[in-house]
């Protein structure tokens, strides 16, 4: 299967195909995958693509056009793993898979680099389909709408109004927290607690939730100081 | 002229897009504008039915882009307006027919002769909607006052932001004031305080709607319907004129508090 010494490799996964990019430029590289599809476009028909991308840093347009690229071609593009947290926010932003089932080697070696102070600041409201996640603290500055979802290691505020799901302490931190100006959440977890389903506020005040003493998530009122 | 694309989109189905399209196509027409409709739902389409010229497809959009045919010969003049015309969808094809950059060249080449084009979306956020918003301008969500579509259009919101296709406005279709005032309704500001977009448009339930759809003659044309009087605002506020909202009647204060609402970014 491979062909010249081509800048993409491109090899079968479990979950579709792989397509793995090197640190040449961005353009060249997409050019290169999409000549490789276009030469053997009877292979790619109705391909699944995932991509990893390395530590190449992609906004939003770069994505959406190749994207649709791949799209006229057939070929939906499900996932992009990356490197960069830059990258990551952007493949979530438009709904892609930033894991597939292989994790990275490197993943790992990420997580254990994060500290505690490591924190991702959002500066929007997180609308329905919108996945957050994040080896450290996340803060929000903007609404948790139903339908989207926060999943941090360390805690989780935000400054609006939660609707949506949050889980903090993913990797088993049963000390962490989530407080939030207006928590009226589906759904919140914190560790391996689930919470049941919170009543919405009439007249929303601050809050903190967290696991007390029994072991039990519980949100309660915020008290400064 | 160049004219402004506009695609009319909402996540869940059944709420309403392909009326909207309809009624606002036939609006701006009536108001002297040269507007052209796509159906972007290809094999499912039924903008034609709704606007009665079923029986004059000859040619669809699949045949322009596989180029069995030049774009005018697929653009079906309407029946009472001379300068509104539609672009069928093609009912033997699906989605992956047309791609987003051949949505992209058949709006390029509307553009210089047409004020308006008008694309009606498919449900979901799948291969469809995507050609359908490639070549917005802007975009309209339609929604209805109930929790799973209002759901679907905060989706499609996140999506058109994440696209960089700027804040879509909201079209709030299908209102009862009544089932409102009970409690039995999401009221208009509920919708907005979730999605946090500018409001277009409201249009209350009225049953000369589905009339006016089985006929084939959109409910804009009737001077009575309280709701083709909804379009027509909206029509007149996609041309830049500011028009006050409608009073809802049976709802108090609804009217103030809309004006509150859209007075806010």
């Amino acid at each position: 299967m491979e062909q010249t010494t081509s800048l993409v490799q491109i090899k079968g996964i479990r979950d579709g195909l792989l397509a793995t990019f090197s640190d040449a430029p961005w353009e060249d590289q997409r050019i290169a995958l999409l000549t490789q599809i276009d030469e053997r476009s009877a292979f790619f028909q109705g391909a699944r693509l995932a991509m990893d991308v390395g530590s190449q840093i992609l906004k939003v347009n770069d994505l959406v056009d190749l994207r649709d690229q791949l799209s006229e071609r057939n070929v939906v593009l499900w996932a992009v793993v990356s490197e960069s947290s830059t990258t990551e926010q952007t493949s979530q932003l438009l709904g892609l898979a930033t894991r597939i089932s292989k994790p990275r080697p490197e993943e790992k070696q990420f997580s254990d680099t994060v500290t505690d102070d490591t924190a991702l600041f959002v500066n929007k409201t997180l609308r329905s389909g919108t996945r957050i996640e994040y080896p450290g603290h996340v803060v929000v500055l903007g609404d948790v709408n139903p339908g989207a979802e926060i999943v941090a290691e360390g805690n989780v505020i935000v400054w609006g109004r939660v609707r949506g799901m949050i889980h903090a302490g993913a990797k088993g931190n049963r000390s962490a927290f989530i407080c939030a100006l207006d928590l009226s959440a589906n759904q919140l977890r914190i560790a391996d607690e689930i919470s049941a389903m919170l009543k919405p506020q009439k007249d929303p005040r601050p809050e903190v939730a967290s696991i007390n003493s029994e072991g039990r998530l519980q949100a309660e009122l915020w008290h400064p100081g | 002229m160049t004219a402004q694309v506009i695609t009319v989109t909402s996540g869940k189905g059944g709420v309403g897009k392909t009326t909207a399209v309809a009624n606002l196509a036939t609006a701006l027409a009536a108001d002297g504008r040269k507007v052209v409709c796509i159906d972007g739902d290809i094999g499912l389409r039924n903008l034609d039915v709704i606007m009665g010229l079923e029986n004059r497809i000859v040619y669809d959009i699949v045949d322009v882009i596989e180029g069995r045919c030049k774009l005018k010969q697929a653009m079906i003049r309407d029946k009472h307006y001379s300068d509104l015309y539609l672009i069928p969808a093609a009912q033997t094809r699906d989605k992956n027919a047309v791609s987003p950059s051949d949505m992209i060249s058949i709006c390029k080449d509307l553009r210089p002769d047409t004020d308006f084009v008008i694309i009606d979306s498919p449900a979901g956020i799948e291969r469809g909607f995507r050609n359908s918003i490639a070549a917005a301008d802007r975009v309209l969500v339609v929604t209805n006052p109930e929790v799973s579509a209002v759901r679907d259009a905060d989706r499609v919101v996140g999506i058109l932001e994440a696209e960089e296709k700027g804040t879509p406005a909201l079209i709030l279709n299908r209102l009862n004031p009544a089932l409102v005032k009970n409690n039995d309704m999401l009221s208009a500001e509920d919708v907005l305080d979730l999605l946090g977009i500018q409001l277009i448009g409201v249009v209350p339930e009225d049953e000369s709607v589905i009339i006016g759809s089985n006929r084939g003659a959109p409910v804009v044309t009737d001077p009575k319907s309280r709701a083709g009087q909804a379009f027509r605002n909206i029509a007149k506020r996609l041309q830049g004129q500011d028009v006050p909202f409608m009073d809802l009647e049976q709802q108090n204060g609804i009217w103030s508090a809309l004006q509150r609402l859209t007075g806010r970014k």
